[in-house]
Protein backbone atom coordinates (compact mmCIF):
# COMPACT_ATOMS: atom_id res chain seq x y z
CA UNK A 1 0.00 0.00 0.00
CA UNK A 2 1.33 3.39 -0.98
CA UNK A 3 0.75 5.65 2.03
CA UNK A 4 1.82 8.80 0.21
CA UNK A 5 -0.74 8.35 -2.55
CA UNK A 6 -3.39 7.51 0.00
CA UNK A 7 -2.78 10.68 1.96
CA UNK A 8 -2.64 12.87 -1.12
CA UNK A 9 -5.54 15.23 -1.08
CA UNK A 10 -8.34 14.02 -3.32
CA UNK A 11 -10.98 16.72 -3.48
CA UNK A 12 -13.60 14.53 -5.10
CA UNK A 13 -13.11 11.63 -2.71
CA UNK A 14 -13.25 14.02 0.24
CA UNK A 15 -16.57 15.42 -0.98
CA UNK A 16 -18.05 11.96 -1.34
CA UNK A 17 -18.09 11.49 2.44
CA UNK A 18 -20.17 14.23 4.10
CA UNK A 19 -18.45 16.51 6.61
CA UNK A 20 -18.41 14.92 10.06
CA UNK A 21 -19.22 17.96 12.20
CA UNK A 22 -18.45 17.52 15.82
CA UNK A 23 -16.25 14.41 15.67
CA UNK A 24 -13.89 16.67 13.73
CA UNK A 25 -13.71 19.17 16.59
CA UNK A 26 -13.34 16.40 19.16
CA UNK A 27 -10.46 14.86 17.25
CA UNK A 28 -8.74 18.23 16.99
CA UNK A 29 -9.21 18.87 20.70
CA UNK A 30 -8.03 15.43 21.80
CA UNK A 31 -4.95 15.58 19.58
CA UNK A 32 -4.14 19.05 20.87
CA UNK A 33 -4.56 18.10 24.53
CA UNK A 34 -2.49 14.94 24.10
CA UNK A 35 0.30 16.78 22.32
CA UNK A 36 0.33 19.40 25.09
CA UNK A 37 0.70 16.68 27.73
CA UNK A 38 3.29 14.89 25.64
CA UNK A 39 5.48 18.02 25.57
CA UNK A 40 5.56 18.08 29.37
CA UNK A 41 6.17 14.36 29.67
CA UNK A 42 9.01 14.77 27.21
CA UNK A 43 10.47 17.71 29.13
CA UNK A 44 10.21 15.75 32.37
CA UNK A 45 11.88 12.71 30.91
CA UNK A 46 14.73 14.76 29.47
CA UNK A 47 15.24 16.76 32.68
CA UNK A 48 15.17 13.75 34.97
CA UNK A 49 17.46 11.95 32.56
CA UNK A 50 19.95 14.81 32.64
CA UNK A 51 19.75 14.92 36.43
CA UNK A 52 20.23 11.19 36.83
CA UNK A 53 23.24 11.24 34.53
CA UNK A 54 24.85 14.22 36.27
CA UNK A 55 24.29 12.89 39.76
CA UNK A 56 25.48 9.44 38.84
CA UNK A 57 28.61 10.91 37.32
CA UNK A 58 29.38 13.17 40.31
CA UNK A 59 28.67 10.32 42.60
CA UNK A 60 31.12 8.08 40.86
CA UNK A 61 33.77 10.70 40.57
CA UNK A 62 34.25 12.77 43.72
CA UNK A 63 34.69 11.73 47.32
CA UNK A 64 36.20 13.22 50.46
CA UNK A 65 38.69 11.66 52.82
CA UNK A 66 38.52 13.09 56.33
CA UNK A 67 41.54 12.77 58.63
CA UNK A 68 40.59 13.12 62.25
CA UNK A 69 43.69 12.83 64.39
CA UNK A 70 45.46 14.63 67.22
CA UNK A 71 47.18 17.78 65.97
CA UNK A 72 50.68 16.31 66.11
CA UNK A 73 49.79 13.25 64.00
CA UNK A 74 47.54 14.97 61.51
CA UNK A 75 50.25 15.97 59.01
CA UNK A 76 51.82 12.50 59.09
CA UNK A 77 48.52 10.71 58.64
CA UNK A 78 47.60 13.04 55.79
CA UNK A 79 50.88 12.21 54.09
CA UNK A 80 50.29 8.50 54.58
CA UNK A 81 46.73 8.72 53.24
CA UNK A 82 47.88 10.66 50.16
CA UNK A 83 50.55 8.03 49.55
CA UNK A 84 47.96 5.24 49.70
CA UNK A 85 45.61 7.15 47.38
CA UNK A 86 48.41 7.65 44.88
CA UNK A 87 48.91 3.88 44.72
CA UNK A 88 45.23 3.04 44.49
CA UNK A 89 44.18 2.15 40.97
CA UNK A 90 41.16 4.18 39.76
CA UNK A 91 42.05 7.34 41.65
CA UNK A 92 42.78 10.13 39.19
CA UNK A 93 43.76 12.84 41.65
CA UNK A 94 43.98 13.30 45.40
CA UNK A 95 44.71 16.63 47.01
CA UNK A 96 44.68 17.83 50.61
CA UNK A 97 42.72 21.05 51.01
CA UNK A 98 44.70 24.01 52.31
CA UNK A 99 43.81 25.77 55.56
CA UNK A 100 42.35 28.67 53.61
CA UNK A 101 40.08 26.38 51.58
CA UNK A 102 38.87 24.63 54.71
CA UNK A 103 38.23 27.98 56.40
CA UNK A 104 36.20 29.03 53.34
CA UNK A 105 34.14 25.84 53.58
CA UNK A 106 33.42 26.40 57.25
CA UNK A 107 32.84 30.16 57.04
CA UNK A 108 29.12 29.89 56.29
CA UNK A 109 28.63 28.11 59.58
CA UNK A 110 31.21 29.66 61.90
CA UNK A 111 31.97 33.09 60.45
CA UNK A 112 34.99 34.52 58.67
CA UNK A 113 37.52 34.80 61.50
CA UNK A 114 37.59 31.25 62.68
CA UNK A 115 40.81 30.36 64.53
CA UNK A 116 41.31 27.13 62.60
CA UNK A 117 44.60 26.27 64.37
CA UNK A 118 42.95 26.37 67.76
CA UNK A 119 40.25 23.86 66.86
CA UNK A 120 40.56 20.15 66.17
CA UNK A 121 39.27 20.53 62.63
CA UNK A 122 39.88 17.42 60.55
CA UNK A 123 41.98 17.69 57.39
CA UNK A 124 40.02 17.09 54.16
CA UNK A 125 41.41 15.32 51.10
CA UNK A 126 39.52 15.62 47.85
CA UNK A 127 39.55 12.36 45.89
CA UNK A 128 38.66 12.41 42.19
CA UNK A 129 38.02 9.02 40.65
CA UNK A 130 39.21 7.97 37.23
CA UNK A 131 37.19 6.03 34.68
CA UNK A 132 36.52 3.27 35.79
CA UNK A 133 36.49 4.20 39.44
CA UNK A 134 38.31 2.72 42.43
CA UNK A 135 37.15 0.00 44.78
CA UNK A 136 35.79 2.00 47.74
CA UNK A 137 35.46 -1.00 50.07
CA UNK A 138 39.07 -2.08 49.40
CA UNK A 139 40.33 1.43 49.95
CA UNK A 140 38.47 1.67 53.26
CA UNK A 141 40.03 -1.57 54.50
CA UNK A 142 43.51 -0.42 53.63
CA UNK A 143 43.00 3.01 55.22
CA UNK A 144 41.62 1.44 58.38
CA UNK A 145 44.79 -0.60 58.69
CA UNK A 146 47.32 2.12 57.95
CA UNK A 147 45.68 5.49 58.69
CA UNK A 148 43.42 4.97 61.70
CA UNK A 149 42.08 8.54 61.65
CA UNK A 150 40.85 8.44 58.02
CA UNK A 151 37.21 8.26 57.05
CA UNK A 152 36.26 7.93 53.39
CA UNK A 153 33.03 9.70 52.53
CA UNK A 154 32.12 8.88 48.93
CA UNK A 155 28.64 10.54 48.98
CA UNK A 156 27.18 7.28 47.67
CA UNK A 157 25.14 6.63 50.75
CA UNK A 158 22.85 9.64 50.35
CA UNK A 159 22.98 10.26 46.62
CA UNK A 160 22.34 6.74 45.36
CA UNK A 161 18.60 6.84 46.19
CA UNK A 162 18.35 10.21 44.44
CA UNK A 163 19.83 8.76 41.28
CA UNK A 164 17.32 5.92 41.53
CA UNK A 165 14.52 8.44 41.99
CA UNK A 166 15.62 10.46 38.97
CA UNK A 167 15.82 7.28 36.90
CA UNK A 168 12.34 6.19 37.98
CA UNK A 169 11.04 9.63 37.13
CA UNK A 170 12.49 9.30 33.66
CA UNK A 171 10.92 5.85 33.28
CA UNK A 172 7.53 7.20 34.40
CA UNK A 173 7.76 10.06 31.94
CA UNK A 174 8.51 7.65 29.10
CA UNK A 175 5.61 5.42 30.13
CA UNK A 176 3.42 8.53 30.18
CA UNK A 177 4.37 9.30 26.59
CA UNK A 178 3.42 5.75 25.56
CA UNK A 179 0.14 6.01 27.47
CA UNK A 180 -0.61 9.35 25.82
CA UNK A 181 -0.05 7.77 22.40
CA UNK A 182 -2.24 4.82 23.38
CA UNK A 183 -5.04 7.02 24.71
CA UNK A 184 -4.92 9.09 21.55
CA UNK A 185 -5.13 5.94 19.41
CA UNK A 186 -8.10 4.74 21.46
CA UNK A 187 -9.95 8.05 21.19
CA UNK A 188 -9.32 8.40 17.48
CA UNK A 189 -10.50 4.81 16.98
CA UNK A 190 -13.73 5.71 18.77
CA UNK A 191 -14.16 8.90 16.75
CA UNK A 192 -13.39 7.09 13.49
CA UNK A 193 -15.86 4.33 14.37
CA UNK A 194 -18.52 6.94 15.12
CA UNK A 195 -17.86 8.64 11.79
CA UNK A 196 -17.91 5.30 9.95
CA UNK A 197 -21.16 4.27 11.64
CA UNK A 198 -22.77 7.63 10.89
CA UNK A 199 -21.81 7.16 7.26
CA UNK A 200 -22.77 3.51 6.91
CA UNK A 201 -25.28 4.32 4.18
CA UNK A 202 -22.74 6.37 2.25
CA UNK A 203 -20.22 3.55 2.49
CA UNK A 204 -22.83 1.05 1.30
CA UNK A 205 -23.64 3.16 -1.76
CA UNK A 206 -19.97 3.63 -2.56
CA UNK A 207 -19.39 -0.13 -2.42
CA UNK A 208 -22.37 -0.70 -4.71
CA UNK A 209 -21.13 1.67 -7.38
CA UNK A 210 -17.75 -0.06 -7.42
CA UNK A 211 -15.55 1.89 -4.99
CA UNK A 212 -12.64 -0.08 -3.62
CA UNK A 213 -12.06 -0.33 0.14
CA UNK A 214 -8.90 1.69 -0.26
CA UNK A 215 -10.82 4.58 -1.78
CA UNK A 216 -13.47 4.60 0.95
CA UNK A 217 -11.02 4.10 3.82
CA UNK A 218 -8.76 6.76 2.31
CA UNK A 219 -11.44 9.42 2.56
CA UNK A 220 -11.72 8.80 6.31
CA UNK A 221 -8.03 8.21 6.96
CA UNK A 222 -7.07 11.45 5.25
CA UNK A 223 -9.45 13.44 7.41
CA UNK A 224 -8.46 11.99 10.73
CA UNK A 225 -4.74 12.09 9.97
CA UNK A 226 -4.95 15.73 8.96
CA UNK A 227 -6.97 16.67 12.03
CA UNK A 228 -4.60 14.84 14.36
CA UNK A 229 -1.64 16.57 12.69
CA UNK A 230 -3.16 20.03 13.03
CA UNK A 231 -4.48 19.46 16.56
CA UNK A 232 -1.19 18.00 17.75
CA UNK A 233 0.80 20.84 16.15
CA UNK A 234 -1.27 23.45 18.00
CA UNK A 235 -1.03 21.50 21.29
CA UNK A 236 2.71 21.08 20.82
CA UNK A 237 3.24 24.81 20.25
CA UNK A 238 1.19 25.68 23.36
CA UNK A 239 3.13 23.11 25.39
CA UNK A 240 6.44 24.53 24.19
CA UNK A 241 5.33 28.04 25.13
CA UNK A 242 4.46 26.66 28.57
CA UNK A 243 7.89 25.10 28.95
CA UNK A 244 9.56 28.29 27.73
CA UNK A 245 7.74 30.31 30.37
CA UNK A 246 9.25 28.17 33.14
CA UNK A 247 11.96 30.01 35.11
CA UNK A 248 15.57 29.74 33.94
CA UNK A 249 17.52 26.76 35.22
CA UNK A 250 19.55 27.74 38.30
CA UNK A 251 21.69 25.88 40.80
CA UNK A 252 19.54 26.89 43.75
CA UNK A 253 16.35 25.68 42.06
CA UNK A 254 18.01 22.36 41.35
CA UNK A 255 15.64 19.95 39.75
CA UNK A 256 12.49 22.04 39.43
CA UNK A 257 13.98 24.82 37.37
CA UNK A 258 15.86 22.43 35.13
CA UNK A 259 12.58 21.28 33.58
CA UNK A 260 13.14 22.76 30.13
CA UNK A 261 14.64 21.62 26.87
CA UNK A 262 18.31 22.27 26.18
CA UNK A 263 19.90 22.97 22.83
CA UNK A 264 18.98 20.47 20.13
CA UNK A 265 16.37 18.88 22.40
CA UNK A 266 14.12 21.82 21.48
CA UNK A 267 13.65 20.03 18.17
CA UNK A 268 12.37 16.87 19.84
CA UNK A 269 8.76 18.06 20.46
CA UNK A 270 8.48 18.68 16.71
CA UNK A 271 8.19 14.90 16.43
CA UNK A 272 4.97 14.93 18.48
CA UNK A 273 2.59 16.08 15.68
CA UNK A 274 4.26 13.59 13.35
CA UNK A 275 3.77 10.76 15.82
CA UNK A 276 0.19 11.92 16.44
CA UNK A 277 -0.51 11.81 12.70
CA UNK A 278 0.99 8.30 12.45
CA UNK A 279 -1.11 7.12 15.39
CA UNK A 280 -4.27 8.63 13.84
CA UNK A 281 -3.46 7.12 10.46
CA UNK A 282 -3.01 3.63 11.89
CA UNK A 283 -6.07 3.86 14.16
CA UNK A 284 -8.41 5.12 11.40
CA UNK A 285 -7.06 2.67 8.84
CA UNK A 286 -7.62 -0.26 11.20
CA UNK A 287 -11.12 0.94 12.14
CA UNK A 288 -12.10 1.47 8.48
CA UNK A 289 -10.81 -1.93 7.39
CA UNK A 290 -12.71 -3.59 10.21
CA UNK A 291 -15.95 -1.81 9.30
CA UNK A 292 -15.60 -2.43 5.59
CA UNK A 293 -14.90 -6.09 6.21
CA UNK A 294 -18.44 -6.39 7.58
CA UNK A 295 -19.91 -5.13 4.27
CA UNK A 296 -20.25 -7.13 1.06
CA UNK B 1 -21.84 -13.20 -18.92
CA UNK B 2 -23.63 -14.39 -15.83
CA UNK B 3 -24.27 -18.05 -15.14
CA UNK B 4 -26.15 -19.56 -12.23
CA UNK B 5 -25.80 -23.29 -11.60
CA UNK B 6 -28.21 -24.85 -9.12
CA UNK B 7 -28.05 -21.70 -7.03
CA UNK B 8 -29.97 -21.69 -3.78
CA UNK B 9 -30.40 -18.89 -1.30
CA UNK B 10 -31.81 -18.64 2.19
CA UNK B 11 -31.86 -15.62 4.52
CA UNK B 12 -31.59 -17.98 7.45
CA UNK B 13 -35.04 -19.57 7.54
CA UNK B 14 -36.19 -21.91 4.80
CA UNK B 15 -34.76 -21.67 1.31
CA UNK B 16 -36.16 -18.71 -0.61
CA UNK B 17 -34.69 -19.80 -3.92
CA UNK B 18 -33.56 -23.27 -4.79
CA UNK B 19 -31.99 -24.97 -7.72
CA UNK B 20 -31.91 -21.88 -9.90
CA UNK B 21 -30.02 -22.46 -13.13
CA UNK B 22 -29.91 -19.83 -15.81
CA UNK B 23 -27.39 -18.31 -18.19
CA UNK B 24 -27.48 -14.70 -19.33
CA UNK B 25 -25.51 -14.73 -22.57
CA UNK B 26 -23.86 -11.54 -23.82
CA UNK B 27 -26.34 -9.25 -25.55
CA UNK B 28 -29.41 -11.02 -24.19
CA UNK B 29 -32.49 -9.23 -22.82
CA UNK B 30 -34.30 -10.92 -19.92
CA UNK B 31 -37.29 -10.04 -17.80
CA UNK B 32 -37.59 -11.46 -14.31
CA UNK B 33 -41.07 -11.61 -12.92
CA UNK B 34 -42.94 -13.19 -10.04
CA UNK B 35 -45.19 -12.26 -7.14
CA UNK B 36 -44.07 -9.74 -4.56
CA UNK B 37 -41.77 -11.39 -2.04
CA UNK B 38 -40.89 -14.24 -4.37
CA UNK B 39 -37.21 -13.26 -4.41
CA UNK B 40 -36.63 -11.11 -7.51
CA UNK B 41 -34.54 -8.56 -5.66
CA UNK B 42 -32.70 -11.38 -3.92
CA UNK B 43 -31.82 -12.98 -7.25
CA UNK B 44 -30.50 -9.68 -8.61
CA UNK B 45 -28.43 -9.17 -5.46
CA UNK B 46 -26.89 -12.57 -6.01
CA UNK B 47 -26.00 -11.49 -9.55
CA UNK B 48 -24.07 -8.40 -8.45
CA UNK B 49 -22.44 -10.03 -5.46
CA UNK B 50 -24.30 -8.23 -2.67
CA UNK B 51 -25.37 -11.69 -1.48
CA UNK B 52 -23.48 -14.95 -1.70
CA UNK B 53 -25.43 -18.07 -2.76
CA UNK B 54 -25.97 -20.56 0.03
CA UNK B 55 -25.90 -23.36 -2.52
CA UNK B 56 -24.68 -23.84 -6.05
CA UNK B 57 -22.30 -21.81 -8.18
CA UNK B 58 -22.54 -18.35 -9.68
CA UNK B 59 -20.10 -17.14 -12.34
CA UNK B 60 -19.80 -13.62 -13.67
CA UNK B 61 -17.57 -12.88 -16.66
CA UNK B 62 -16.30 -16.43 -16.42
CA UNK B 63 -15.15 -16.17 -12.81
CA UNK B 64 -16.69 -17.87 -9.81
CA UNK B 65 -17.98 -15.05 -7.58
CA UNK B 66 -16.88 -16.92 -4.50
CA UNK B 67 -13.24 -16.70 -5.51
CA UNK B 68 -13.21 -12.91 -5.93
CA UNK B 69 -11.56 -10.79 -3.28
CA UNK B 70 -13.00 -7.42 -2.22
CA UNK B 71 -11.08 -5.37 -4.80
CA UNK B 72 -12.02 -7.74 -7.60
CA UNK B 73 -15.63 -7.47 -6.47
CA UNK B 74 -15.38 -3.66 -6.69
CA UNK B 75 -14.00 -3.95 -10.23
CA UNK B 76 -16.79 -6.38 -11.13
CA UNK B 77 -19.39 -3.87 -10.01
CA UNK B 78 -17.99 -1.32 -12.42
CA UNK B 79 -18.91 -3.70 -15.23
CA UNK B 80 -22.41 -4.32 -13.90
CA UNK B 81 -24.76 -1.34 -13.76
CA UNK B 82 -27.48 -1.77 -11.15
CA UNK B 83 -30.76 0.11 -10.71
CA UNK B 84 -31.76 -0.63 -7.13
CA UNK B 85 -35.36 -0.98 -6.11
CA UNK B 86 -34.77 1.48 -3.27
CA UNK B 87 -32.67 3.93 -5.25
CA UNK B 88 -29.75 4.77 -2.96
CA UNK B 89 -28.01 8.08 -3.40
CA UNK B 90 -25.61 10.22 -1.45
CA UNK B 91 -27.99 12.80 -0.09
CA UNK B 92 -25.40 15.54 0.36
CA UNK B 93 -24.29 15.50 -3.29
CA UNK B 94 -26.10 17.12 -6.18
CA UNK B 95 -27.93 14.91 -8.63
CA UNK B 96 -25.31 15.33 -11.36
CA UNK B 97 -22.58 14.35 -8.92
CA UNK B 98 -24.57 11.32 -7.82
CA UNK B 99 -24.99 10.15 -11.37
CA UNK B 100 -21.26 10.66 -12.02
CA UNK B 101 -20.33 8.83 -8.79
CA UNK B 102 -19.29 5.55 -10.47
CA UNK B 103 -16.88 7.55 -12.65
CA UNK B 104 -15.46 9.37 -9.62
CA UNK B 105 -14.88 6.27 -7.50
CA UNK B 106 -13.21 4.43 -10.36
CA UNK B 107 -10.82 7.32 -10.87
CA UNK B 108 -12.13 8.34 -14.30
CA UNK B 109 -11.85 11.97 -15.28
CA UNK B 110 -15.34 13.45 -14.96
CA UNK B 111 -14.40 16.51 -17.03
CA UNK B 112 -13.85 14.46 -20.18
CA UNK B 113 -17.12 12.62 -19.58
CA UNK B 114 -19.11 15.82 -18.99
CA UNK B 115 -20.66 15.70 -22.46
CA UNK B 116 -21.71 12.12 -21.86
CA UNK B 117 -23.28 13.07 -18.55
CA UNK B 118 -25.28 15.94 -20.07
CA UNK B 119 -26.59 13.71 -22.81
CA UNK B 120 -27.60 11.07 -20.32
CA UNK B 121 -29.37 13.60 -18.07
CA UNK B 122 -31.24 14.76 -21.16
CA UNK B 123 -32.18 11.18 -21.98
CA UNK B 124 -33.77 10.53 -18.61
CA UNK B 125 -35.43 13.96 -18.60
CA UNK B 126 -33.49 15.35 -15.65
CA UNK B 127 -31.46 18.04 -17.40
CA UNK B 128 -33.30 20.74 -15.44
CA UNK B 129 -32.65 19.05 -12.09
CA UNK B 130 -28.85 18.64 -12.19
CA UNK B 131 -28.31 20.78 -9.09
CA UNK B 132 -31.11 19.28 -7.00
CA UNK B 133 -30.29 17.13 -3.97
CA UNK B 134 -31.70 13.57 -4.07
CA UNK B 135 -34.18 14.12 -1.21
CA UNK B 136 -35.76 16.91 -3.26
CA UNK B 137 -36.62 14.53 -6.12
CA UNK B 138 -39.88 12.73 -6.79
CA UNK B 139 -39.98 8.91 -6.76
CA UNK B 140 -40.00 8.77 -10.54
CA UNK B 141 -37.16 11.25 -10.84
CA UNK B 142 -35.11 9.16 -8.43
CA UNK B 143 -35.71 6.07 -10.53
CA UNK B 144 -34.64 7.81 -13.69
CA UNK B 145 -31.55 9.10 -11.91
CA UNK B 146 -30.78 5.57 -10.68
CA UNK B 147 -30.97 4.29 -14.23
CA UNK B 148 -28.68 7.07 -15.43
CA UNK B 149 -26.15 6.21 -12.70
CA UNK B 150 -26.35 2.52 -13.60
CA UNK B 151 -25.41 3.09 -17.23
CA UNK B 152 -22.92 5.98 -16.97
CA UNK B 153 -19.95 3.60 -16.89
CA UNK B 154 -21.23 1.93 -20.04
CA UNK B 155 -21.31 -1.42 -18.22
CA UNK B 156 -21.44 -4.80 -19.96
CA UNK B 157 -24.45 -5.87 -17.92
CA UNK B 158 -27.39 -3.79 -16.69
CA UNK B 159 -29.52 -5.19 -13.85
CA UNK B 160 -32.64 -3.16 -13.12
CA UNK B 161 -34.97 -3.81 -10.18
CA UNK B 162 -38.44 -2.36 -10.92
CA UNK B 163 -36.98 0.55 -12.88
CA UNK B 164 -40.44 1.74 -13.88
CA UNK B 165 -42.23 1.24 -10.59
CA UNK B 166 -42.95 4.91 -9.94
CA UNK B 167 -43.21 6.47 -13.37
CA UNK B 168 -46.11 6.98 -15.73
CA UNK B 169 -46.62 4.85 -18.80
CA UNK B 170 -45.02 7.32 -21.15
CA UNK B 171 -41.90 7.71 -19.02
CA UNK B 172 -41.66 3.97 -18.47
CA UNK B 173 -41.75 3.53 -22.25
CA UNK B 174 -38.91 6.02 -22.54
CA UNK B 175 -36.83 4.24 -19.92
CA UNK B 176 -37.42 0.92 -21.65
CA UNK B 177 -36.40 2.60 -24.88
CA UNK B 178 -33.08 3.49 -23.26
CA UNK B 179 -32.56 -0.07 -22.05
CA UNK B 180 -33.47 -1.48 -25.46
CA UNK B 181 -31.02 0.94 -27.03
CA UNK B 182 -28.29 -0.26 -24.67
CA UNK B 183 -29.16 -3.87 -25.48
CA UNK B 184 -28.81 -3.14 -29.20
CA UNK B 185 -25.33 -1.82 -28.41
CA UNK B 186 -24.53 -5.31 -27.11
CA UNK B 187 -25.18 -4.93 -23.38
CA UNK B 188 -26.77 -7.74 -21.42
CA UNK B 189 -29.96 -6.59 -19.72
CA UNK B 190 -31.99 -8.16 -16.90
CA UNK B 191 -35.09 -6.36 -15.62
CA UNK B 192 -37.16 -7.39 -12.64
CA UNK B 193 -40.76 -6.19 -12.91
CA UNK B 194 -44.36 -7.09 -12.14
CA UNK B 195 -45.57 -5.03 -15.04
CA UNK B 196 -46.72 -7.52 -17.66
CA UNK B 197 -47.91 -4.70 -19.91
CA UNK B 198 -44.39 -3.36 -20.01
CA UNK B 199 -43.05 -6.79 -20.89
CA UNK B 200 -45.53 -7.12 -23.75
CA UNK B 201 -44.76 -3.67 -25.06
CA UNK B 202 -41.04 -4.36 -25.01
CA UNK B 203 -41.36 -7.74 -26.69
CA UNK B 204 -42.39 -6.05 -29.90
CA UNK B 205 -39.10 -4.12 -30.03
CA UNK B 206 -36.49 -6.63 -29.01
CA UNK B 207 -36.14 -10.33 -28.56
CA UNK B 208 -36.65 -10.95 -24.89
CA UNK B 209 -36.92 -13.94 -22.62
CA UNK B 210 -39.05 -14.02 -19.53
CA UNK B 211 -38.00 -15.76 -16.32
CA UNK B 212 -40.61 -16.30 -13.65
CA UNK B 213 -40.06 -17.19 -10.01
CA UNK B 214 -42.71 -19.39 -8.55
CA UNK B 215 -42.53 -21.88 -5.72
CA UNK B 216 -38.86 -21.01 -5.09
CA UNK B 217 -37.92 -22.13 -8.59
CA UNK B 218 -37.07 -20.21 -11.69
CA UNK B 219 -39.20 -21.06 -14.71
CA UNK B 220 -38.38 -20.10 -18.25
CA UNK B 221 -41.74 -18.73 -19.26
CA UNK B 222 -40.76 -18.38 -22.89
CA UNK B 223 -43.15 -16.61 -25.19
CA UNK B 224 -46.38 -17.22 -23.30
CA UNK B 225 -47.15 -14.96 -20.39
N1 LIG C 1 -32.28 -9.07 4.52
C1 LIG C 1 -33.30 -9.95 4.62
N2 LIG C 1 -33.37 -10.76 5.69
C2 LIG C 1 -34.37 -11.66 5.81
N3 LIG C 1 -35.34 -11.82 4.90
C3 LIG C 1 -35.32 -11.04 3.79
C4 LIG C 1 -34.29 -10.06 3.62
N4 LIG C 1 -34.51 -9.43 2.44
C5 LIG C 1 -35.64 -9.98 1.93
N5 LIG C 1 -36.10 -10.95 2.74
C6 LIG C 1 -37.30 -11.77 2.48
O1 LIG C 1 -37.07 -12.52 1.32
C7 LIG C 1 -38.22 -12.57 0.53
C8 LIG C 1 -37.92 -12.11 -0.90
O2 LIG C 1 -37.56 -10.75 -0.88
P1 LIG C 1 -37.25 -9.98 -2.22
O3 LIG C 1 -36.94 -8.58 -1.85
O4 LIG C 1 -36.23 -10.71 -2.98
O5 LIG C 1 -38.65 -10.05 -2.97
P2 LIG C 1 -39.11 -9.41 -4.35
O6 LIG C 1 -39.48 -10.51 -5.23
O7 LIG C 1 -38.07 -8.48 -4.82
O8 LIG C 1 -40.39 -8.61 -3.91
P3 LIG C 1 -40.96 -7.23 -4.49
O9 LIG C 1 -41.62 -7.57 -5.77
O10 LIG C 1 -41.98 -6.84 -3.46
O11 LIG C 1 -39.84 -6.31 -4.61
C9 LIG C 1 -39.27 -11.71 1.23
O12 LIG C 1 -40.16 -12.58 1.89
C10 LIG C 1 -38.50 -10.90 2.21
O13 LIG C 1 -39.25 -10.71 3.38
MG1 LIG D 1 -37.93 -6.50 -5.02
Amino acid sequence: MNIGALLLRDKQADRVVPPTGYTAHLTLFVSGAMAFLAVFAMALSLASGRLADRWAEELARSATLRITAPADQRAAQTEAALAILKQTPGVARARALSDEEQAALLAPWFGQDLPLDALPVPRLIEVVAAEPGYDAAGLRLRLAAEVPGAVLDDHTRWRAPLVDAANSLRRLALISILLIAGAMAAMITLAANAALAANAQVIGVLRLVGARDRYIAGAFVRRFTLRALIGAAVGMVLGMVGVMLLPEASDEGGFLTGLGFRGLAWGLPLLIPLLGAIVAFAATWAAARRRLGELS
Amino acid sequence: MIELENVGYSYGGGELLSDVSVTLPPGSFHFLTGPSGSGKTTLLKLCYGALVPTAGRLCAFGKDMRTLDRDQMALLRRRIGVVHQDCQFLDHLKLAENIALPLVVSGRDTATEAGNLDELMQWVGLAARTDALPPELSGGERQRAALARAVIMSPDVVLADEPTGNVDWEMSQRLMQLLVELNRMGKTVLIATHDLGLIRATKSQVQTRVLRISNRRLQHAGADL
